[in-house]
């Protein structure tokens, strides 16, 4: 327990730092590395609750594809890739009171109903047939309805993006 | 492990979602604030199955990763639309709706 406790807390620290950095930082492509950071992070946290499937999906589709996605759509929109000084709205700093706001009512609300409820301990990883299961099983309509979704997305990139 | 410190650490990541969100000009850092956001909705999805012993968490945490997958595609597409039209891609500009 004390060795996960130790796992948790260097990763998220590892992942707030590098979510400030994507939030802060005045370079694009640097952006897009940390936010490579923190989606790596999560994966890691994502193991640590016992959540394997997702975890390895997770690096598949953010870390392969999203990420690239990003950096090709900074590459297409930006005739250079050093630093820029309008990156921020003139009116930046109002993000920061609505953020903390949104923050102590959060952790408010959290440490009120949980408390210091404890995670079970015994639980084994949720095999990747369990997860099948469920999909095929009675979440077989959203399942179908985000098939149409990606198709929509994917007709939908193409058409936006064609030159005539 | 407490439930807490996931779903703090997933109200945190959250916050940080929002002020990008808020305080950045540039499109496509937006969606990045985005993905942010969306992650940290999956860290709770996660932390919840395993309190409660259940499988739905995953499932619902995979169609998170499917959904965000498809709006980061529409998005960045919408995004090289804008940036083929106007030559920026600074949100504050795009104000031809404004009342």
């Amino acid at each position: 327990m004390v060795a996960q406790n130790i796992a948790f807390g260097i990763i998220a620290v590892i992942m707030v730092v590098g979510a400030l950095r994507v939030v802060t930082v005045n370079n694009v492509v640097h952006a897009a590395l940390w936010l490579v950071l923190v989606l790596a992070g999560a994966a890691a946290q994502y193991i640590l609750l016992a959540a394997e499937f997702v975890a390895v999906t997770q690096v598949l589709v953010y870390i392969g594809a999203v990420m690239v996605l990003f950096l090709f759509g900074t590459m297409l929109t930006r005739a250079q890739l050093g630093k820029e000084k309008q990156l921020n709205n003139p009116t930046w700093y109002f993000g920061i009171p609505a953020s903390l706001l949104l923050l102590g009512v959060m952790i408010l609300a959290l440490t009120s109903s949980f408390g210091d409820e404890k995670l079970p301990t015994d639980s084994e990883l949720v095999s990747t047939q369990a997860i099948s299961d469920q999909i095929f099983g009675p979440y077989l309509l959203p399942f179908w309805a985000l098939s149409f979704v990606l198709l929509a997305a994917i007709i939908g990139a193409i058409v936006l993006a064609r030159k005539d | 492990m407490l439930v807490n410190q996931f779903l703090i650490l997933a109200a945190v990541l959250f916050c940080i979602g929002v002020y990008g969100v808020i305080a950045r000009r540039n499109a496509v850092m937006v969606l990045m604030s985005i993905e942010l956001i969306l992650n940290s909705v999956n860290i709770n999805f996660l932390a919840f199955a395993l309190r409660n012993g259940s499988v739905d968490g995953h499932v619902f945490a995979l169609y998170i990763i499917a959904v965000a997958a498809a709006e980061v595609g529409v998005g960045l597409a919408l995004v090289l639309l804008v940036y083929r039209n106007r030559k920026s891609i600074a949100l504050d500009e795009l104000s031809e709706m404004k009342g």
